[in-house]
């Protein structure tokens, strides 16, 4: 059974759920239990379960990943919250140098059953402060899986699996997404870690694209399809592991690809991605490879640049122009996405 | 524990320390053990006597100068040896080196390589025991360099703040690789600060096991009756170069004569001269000794003789499977 729910809510249930089962779980960071709940995601589970476990924290985000770390080997299964992944970052020696090697430091006699969930944000002049997004850095550290929801069922979905894993899961949730509404099974039903998803079939080309990248790709995707183009669009919802067999499937059916990462490209998930690509499939390709991500800079406060580093529908439309060789599509006629016009997505 | 069992047990374990690590001096120029080491020789009567008074059902955390650490805890060398010389016999199957010990099963949870990094583990073990109602206490060990970190504040105050069950046991030897405090502080007396928290603050200068082994007691007391944590700043003096097995007072940092005095003092010869008072026959003392010189002698041979692992140990354990 489904009940339409947003993004928030969404993730809520899985909380609500996966701590009713499980005793062991506990949830904690800055903001996690105060009045405004993680932008509403931590809503009623103070309430429910109490402050032992459920629990905002001084701002101390390196020694907050460690405890989480010495609580997880010790039994626990704790849930770290960020408001935004860019404060994570002040706990990266815990992520890199203990939480990603710990199981694989004790031999395999400790386990780490830790879920970090953090927040992207953009737009309404985040700047580069507060719009990271960093999965192909985490992806990159063995020992660390990495997760993007981009549905609400996914958002529960993927949630749900992350604590019930026993390894480190990142869960990286994106602000604009929160408020995005979908049919979500009322069940606590685990989305797989490493399955992708096809969110729309096409034979023309496909766009893999992560996190809120997707949304543009779907939305691109309406608009070629009134010029008869069928793009395939592929959510590959787990960085690592990765499912690449979907995604080969995906390019030899179409044999053009665009990768939409949401993230800088250099270094990162699209050049990962693109090589994978290259290495099976070079000989079945039609078009180069093209990736598209953030500006190889940082992200800019006000609407006109924030626009420029940014990957949107109508970069993506582009792109397909130039790739299936189209003429340009006069586009003054389509609305496009705008958190101005607060998000309600095809989801 | 009766006086005279308690001291022969702080005894074994220094002992046990001070010969495995002079096996290790020996023979560490040969090339065998490439591990980088930080030689506990020194702290002895701080592992030892913190470790003895913790008892069963408690919980510890260490830093990479761990061999010390890893000995008191356990009082086995067959796989401490062949992890230094990276055989598929070693605590880690080789995986490790000297700076990454532990053994879950005494209680020793891990150690770090990097400074600080144990220290806010220890306190989420701590919480996960009051969570669990499981009546323990966890103790985190770590030298006065650690103390620069921002890590080690920040860990201090959520156990202050949460009243958890920690022992913090600073290590203290006047040096962070070759600096010391008055290079490295801007304030006057750190355990004038640690005294502002919540927070039962011990300190001593000893090579006494013994001493050490009641201080901590006291320590453990204070945390089970005042239900807050618990801070035990304790002094002592590397013998050996930061990392490495050689004496370094020809480097200018510090100086010989003051190595001397705490020679006079030395945490091994002080518990051994302390079993003679008590009316320990030599005979007794030196028939321990024997037996702890065959288990370390028998277990670096058999480090020695064990093969390295095999390749597809490497990716084992990088994840729950
Ligand atoms: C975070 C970090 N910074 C620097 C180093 C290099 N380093 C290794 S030991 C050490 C000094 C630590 O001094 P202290 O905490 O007093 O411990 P001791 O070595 O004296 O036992 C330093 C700076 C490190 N391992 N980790």
């Amino acid at each position: 059974m489904n009940k339409k729910v947003s993004y928030r809510d969404a993730i809520n249930q899985a909380l609500h759920q996966e701590m009713e089962r499980d005793n062991s779980i506990f949830i904690y960071g800055i903001d996690v239990a105060d009045h405004k709940r993680i932008f509403g995601s931590t809503a009623g589970l103070m309430e429910k379960f109490g402050p032992k476990r459920v629990f905002s924290t001084p701002l101390s985000e390196e020694a907050l990943l460690g405890f989480g770390l010495g609580a997880a080997i010790c039994g626990l299964r704790p849930i770290n919250v960020h408001m935004r992944v860019d404060f994570l970052l002040l706990a990266i020696n815990q992520l890199v140098n203990m939480v990603a090697s710990y199981r694989y430091g004790s031999d395999g006699k400790l386990q780490v059953p830790l879920v970090i969930r953090a927040i992207i944000g953009k737009g309404w002049g985040q700047s580069y402060q507060h719009s990271k997004s960093l999965q192909s850095f985490f992806a990159h550290i063995p020992g660390l899986k990495v997760v993007m929801p981009t549905t609400p069922a996914d958002a529960k979905g993927l949630l749900i699996s992350a604590i019930r894993d026993n390894n480190p899961v990142v869960v990286l949730e994106h602000r604009m997404l929160y408020d995005v509404e979908d049919e979500v099974p009322i069940e606590p039903i685990p989305t797989t870690i490493g399955k992708g998803q096809i969110l729309k079939t096409g034979k023309d080309i496909t766009i893999v694209a992560t996190s809120y990248s997707a949304v543009e790709a779907i939305k691109a995707s309406e608009v070629l399809e009134k010029q008869g183009i069928s793009v395939e669009v592929v959510d590959p919802r787990s960085i690592f592991p990765l499912d690449e067999e979907l995604i080969i499937k995906s390019v030899e059916k179409t044999r053009n690809l665009i990768i939409a990462d949401y993230d800088w490209i250099f270094c990162g998930f699209s050049a990962e991605l693109a090589t994978r690509i290259y290495d099976k499939l070079s000989h079945k390709l039609k078009s180069q490879i093209t990736r598209l991500g953030f500006a190889h800079t940082h992200c800019p406060s006000c609407r006109p640049l924030e626009n420029e580093f940014y990957t949107d529908a109508i970069k993506l439309i582009r792109a397909v122009e130039q790739k299936l060789k189209l003429a340009k599509m006069d586009l003054s006629q389509e609305t496009f996405y705008s958190y101005e016009n607060k998000f309600r997505g095809p989801f | 524990m009766n006086r005279k069992k308690l001291i022969l047990n702080l005894y074994k374990k220094v002992y046990l320390i001070r010969t495995a690590e002079e096996l290790i001096i020996k023979h560490y120029d040969n090339n065998e053990m490439k591990t980088p080491m930080h030689m506990s020789m020194g702290e002895e009567a701080i592992v030892s006597g913190v470790y003895t008074a913790l008892g069963q059902n408690s919980l510890t955390f260490g830093t990479y100068r761990s061999h010390g650490l890893y000995l008191a805890a356990t009082e086995e060398t067959d796989k401490f040896f062949a992890e230094m010389l990276g055989k598929v016999t070693g605590v880690l199957k080789g995986k490790g080196g000297s700076m990454h010990l532990l053994s879950p099963n005494d209680g020793l949870l891990g150690i770090s390589a990097v400074v600080g990094s144990t220290i806010p583990l220890a306190v989420g073990a701590a919480f996960a025991g009051v969570y669990l109602k499981k009546k323990q206490i966890v103790t985190v060990f770590f030298g006065d360099g650690a103390v620069d970190e921002g890590v080690f504040w920040e860990s201090l105050n959520i156990a202050c703040l949460k009243r958890l069950p920690v022992l913090f046991v600073c290590e203290d030897n006047g040096f962070a690789v070759h600096n010391p405090p008055i290079l490295r502080r801007g304030y006057k007396n750190l355990v004038n600060i640690i005294k502002q928290y919540y927070i039962s603050v011990f300190e001593k200068e000893t090579t006494d096991a013994e001493q050490i082994y009641n201080l901590t007691l006291q320590a453990i007391n204070s945390i089970k009756k005042d239900h807050m944590p618990a801070f035990l700043h304790l002094k002592y003096y590397r013998y050996l170069e930061h990392v490495g097995v050689h004496e370094d007072f020809n480097a200018g940092y510090r100086n010989k004569k003051e190595f001397i005095g705490w020679q006079k003092k030395d945490p091994v010869k002080l518990l051994r001269g302390k079993l003679k008072r008590i009316k320990v026959s030599d005979i007794e003392i030196l028939k321990l000794e024997k037996r702890i010189d065959k288990q370390v002698n028998e277990s670096f041979q058999k480090a020695i003789d064990a093969p390295f692992p095999d390749s597809y140990e490497l990716l084992k354990n990088t994840f729950y499977e």
